[in-house]
């Protein structure tokens, strides 16, 4: 009789299955970094440049340090611009978010105007607020009203999606019983959706305002305003030690952003 | 009052909810509808006011055609029919004051709703009814913060707010323990014939049914297989609504010893403790 | 009883709001307005320019169309590139993140320096956006796919360490405990008690962000750092609109693709 063995379960039970993944990823990392091994899939990395990462890392920290506040004033300005974008692209958005979020929630509209809104939520939530940036840089110019715009339409889908999840997912009754009493749409909105929903809003709202306030340092690097611009420049000048202090500042405000929205959040009930 | 006519709902499931009802109440009396789960109860009260479209057949409400109106014209309808819930339906994180008076929404433009701005013969009557359903100084009460049976006393008052020319309760006690559920029943058969409004009222307890009701109606499969007075439910009677069972100890024998109306004082003494 | 009498007996004032509830109310409306106004005034934005906006973007839709199909043969390189940056990305940060975030949870770090340490690498890696990070990356690796990757990993460590950290501090106690008592040591209580548990989540987040790399990957290249974003941004400078648009359906598509990828796997693991 021979000796039973115990093999701990895995995730993929199939051991073909298992192993082939493993085969194959082993198979994609050689193919896509070995330069030109098969044409299309391989990367085109040039690894001697990339070898000399690490001593211009080296050489960028060492000028990096120690961080140059001197520009504090240039700095100030970004930062202000970054904050008042941040926060009147939440207002908008929170404003432009309830219609579309009614519009996209199937128990309050007929289905064309419910496909209507979830097209348009799916096609500002797919492309990247960077892409969304540069078209309003195109059509407005470079500044901040581009980068407003952008956090706008960037919130307006964040919001509006969460709300049109909330009102799909209200219990039917409490809609049903003041059909019932003979109320109008916009009645039905102020006396069964609104009070259920003003709650989760508000505490979403200001969740988007701490990431429009993230969201909002780089939407200036395509020239949307905002720190980000600031940071760019400071990049492509080389001006390593006032880029470093920019980074720490966005950190801090950041952390602060943060912070500042858990504690509103925690007071709302 | 209420005139139905061949009512028949197929569902786009090809579900025969109803399969042809006619009832006709021309008295201010209750009515309650007994049958079993699917037999069509909650479909025949949402046909009334239309919650759920019918798709035939004629419902008259005094002389109106509910079936043929407008979208406009079917909400004034609505506020003509109270409508009661068994999972009571309050907006939870509105007070019971905001939850009586969505009864009159109906009646004030959306500006005064928004504003909470309600005529003050409405708002008196609002504190009446709380005080009539045994409410009394609750109307700062958020509706989440309340106990079953006091969400339903207050949906009882939003429904009666409307001065309804008919109540349209579905399952009213189906949620409430056995002793709040007799006080519900109570209070809402009281409070019908009191303002002599009709009431449809649908009920799967037959035992509470036959106690309170003045008329019931026995639906199974989606047409009506009994309509008579209390008394006259027998074990033949269930048997054909129901199918067959041992109905001896459901039935009672004095269904006159409910008292619709007459013994107040234990009434205000249940509803404080309710 | 007379209307009077009804009055007299039941209040006909009601108010929703006591006269202070409702002060601090109209005190928070004006509050935000004002702040939201504030913020545009100091912004300077020149609102002349909305005059002729939907002018500008019916224009810009207008050339837009129809899209040059035949580009499509040349971004099939960039877009395989991207989805490489997103994926290669997200292995480096799968490699890096499970000890930052052993390090970061309370009840696997050593000591409270180091989990200083942890909390300080996670709260950086995602204060920085990921285009941030590609700006450096770009100066240390110059431009090309490389500089993506890193910057991809560089964002991504801190958003999976994060939530493979917070899910760490959430496990069963009592089996890392069971482990220890059998006199296992400090790795082996690691292996046996505490990665198992966390396994799923560890799967779960890594698919999942590589569902958001994919989308970052997409602008990487406005800053040099490789994929589809390169020949976008110089389309765009260029005013080749019809080429653009060709790119946005594609990126539309790869997103969507990576969405669904995404969604199914973590439908399956869990």
């Amino acid at each position: 009789m021979s000796a039973r063995v115990w093999r701990p379960p895995k995730l993929i039970v199939n051991p073909w299955v298992r192993y082939g993944l493993l085969f194959m990823v082993a198979v994609y990392l050689v193919c896509s970094l070995t330069p030109e091994l098969v044409p299309l899939v391989s990367l085109n990395i040039d690894w001697t440049r990339a070898g000399q990462g690490l001593p211009r890392a080296a050489d960028m920290f060492s000028r990096m340090f120690p961080p140059d506040f001197s520009r504090w004033e240039l700095l100030y300005k970004g930062v202000r611009e970054s904050v008042q974008m941040a926060l009147a692209a939440s207002f908008f958005g929170m404003l432009l978010s309830i219609p579309l979020g009614l519009i996209a929630a199937r128990n309050l509209v007929p289905l064309p105007v419910y496909l209507f809104g979830r097209a348009l939520l799916g096609i500002s939530r797919t492309f990247h607020e960077v892409i969304i940036a540069i078209f309003f840089v195109k059509i407005f110019g470079f500044g901040p009203l581009a980068g407003v715009l952008t956090l706008v339409v960037a919130s307006m889908s964040f919001i509006g999606k969460m709300l049109a999840e909330d009102i799909e997912n209200m219990p039917p009754g409490q809609l049903e019983a003041i059909k019932a009493t003979g109320a109008s749409f916009p009645k039905i909105l102020l006396y069964a959706v609104q009070p259920q929903m003003l709650p989760r809003y508000l505490g979403v709202s200001i969740y988007r305002l701490d990431a429009n306030i993230r969201h909002s340092t780089v939407v200036g690097i395509v020239g949307a305003g905002g720190v980000g611009q600031v940071l760019a420049a400071s990049f492509s000048r080389y001006d390593y030690d006032f880029s470093l202090a920019i980074l720490i500042t966005i950190v801090v405000l950041v952390f602060v952003g943060e912070f500042f929205s858990n504690w509103v959040r925690a007071r709302l009930r | 009052m209420l005139s139905i006519t061949d009512l028949v709902k197929v569902y786009p499931s090809g579900e025969r909810a109803l399969g042809g009802v006619n009832l006709h109440i021309d008295q201010p009396q209750v009515v309650a509808v007994i049958g079993s789960s699917g037999a069509g109860k909650s479909t025949l009260i949402r046909c009334i006011n239309r919650l759920v479209e019918p798709t035939s057949g004629r419902v008259l409400l005094k002389d109106t055609d509910v079936t043929t109106l407008s979208r406009r014209a079917l909400r004034r309808a609505r506020r003509r029919m109270g409508m009661i819930f068994q999972e009571y339906n309050l907006v939870e994180r509105l007070t019971v004051m905001e939850n009586v008076l969505s009864g009159r929404l109906g009646y004030v433009s959306s500006w005064q709703a928004y504003r909470r701005k309600y005529p003050p013969k409405d708002i008196s009557r609002a504190f009446e009814l709380l005080k009539r359903v045994g409410l009394d100084g609750y109307h700062n009460t958020r509706a989440d913060a309340l106990s079953g049976g006091q969400r339903q006393r207050v949906g009882i008052a939003r429904a009666l707010m409307q001065q309804p020319d008919l109540l349209l309760v579905d399952e009213p006690t189906a949620s409430l323990d056995p002793k709040t559920a007799r006080q519900i029943m109570r209070l809402l058969c009281e409070l019908a014939h009191e303002q002599g409004t009709p009431a449809v009222v649908n009920i799967h307890d037959v035992h509470l049914a036959q106690g309170f009701a003045d008329r019931i109606v026995g639906l199974a499969d989606g047409v009506i297989a009994f309509d008579g007075a209390a008394d006259e439910l027998t074990p033949a009677v269930l048997n054909d609504i129901y199918g067959e069972e041992d109905w001896s100890k459901t039935i009672q024998k004095t269904p006159a010893d409910q008292g619709k109306g007459k013994n107040r004082g234990t009434l205000e003494r249940e509803s404080a403790a309710g | 009883m007379t209307p009077e009498d009804h009055a007299r007996k039941y209040p006909d004032v009601w108010k929703r709001f006591t006269p202070k509830e409702t002060l601090v109310r109209y005190a928070w409306f004006i509050g935000i307005v004002f702040v939201a106004i504030w913020s545009l005034k100091r912004l300077e934005i020149p609102w002349f320019y909305f005059l002729d906006a939907h002018e500008q973007a019916a224009d810009l839709v207008t050339r837009m169309v129809p899209p040059y199909w035949e580009f499509f043969t040349d971004i099939t390189g960039p877009l395989i590139e991207t989805i490489h940056i997103a994926t290669l990305g997200t292995v480096i940060t799968l490699l890096f993140a499970l000890p930052i975030a052993f390090l970061a949870a309370r009840n696997t770090t050593p000591n409270a320096a180091t989990w200083f340490v942890g909390r300080f690498i996670l709260v950086t890696s995602r204060s920085v956006n990921t285009v941030v990070w590609g700006l450096i990356f770009v100066a240390i690796f110059g431009p090309g796919p490389m500089a993506g990757i890193w910057s991809i990993a560089a964002r991504s460590i801190g958003f999976v360490g994060k939530l493979i950290a917070e899910s760490i501090e959430e496990i069963d106690r009592g089996t890392a405990e069971a482990i220890e008592a059998t006199g296992a040591s400090r790795l082996q209580v690691l292996m046996v008690g505490v990665i198992p548990q966390v396994l799923p989540v560890i799967y779960g987040t890594v698919v999942y962000r590589w569902d958001i790399n994919i989308r970052e990957s997409t602008v990487l290249g406005f800053v040099g750092a490789g994929g589809i974003g390169i020949i976008l941004y110089s389309s765009i400078n260029q005013f080749a609109w019809q080429e653009v648009s060709v790119m946005l359906i594609a990126v539309f598509g790869i997103v969507l693709i990576s969405e669904l990828v995404s969604a199914t796997v973590r439908k399956r693991i869990t």
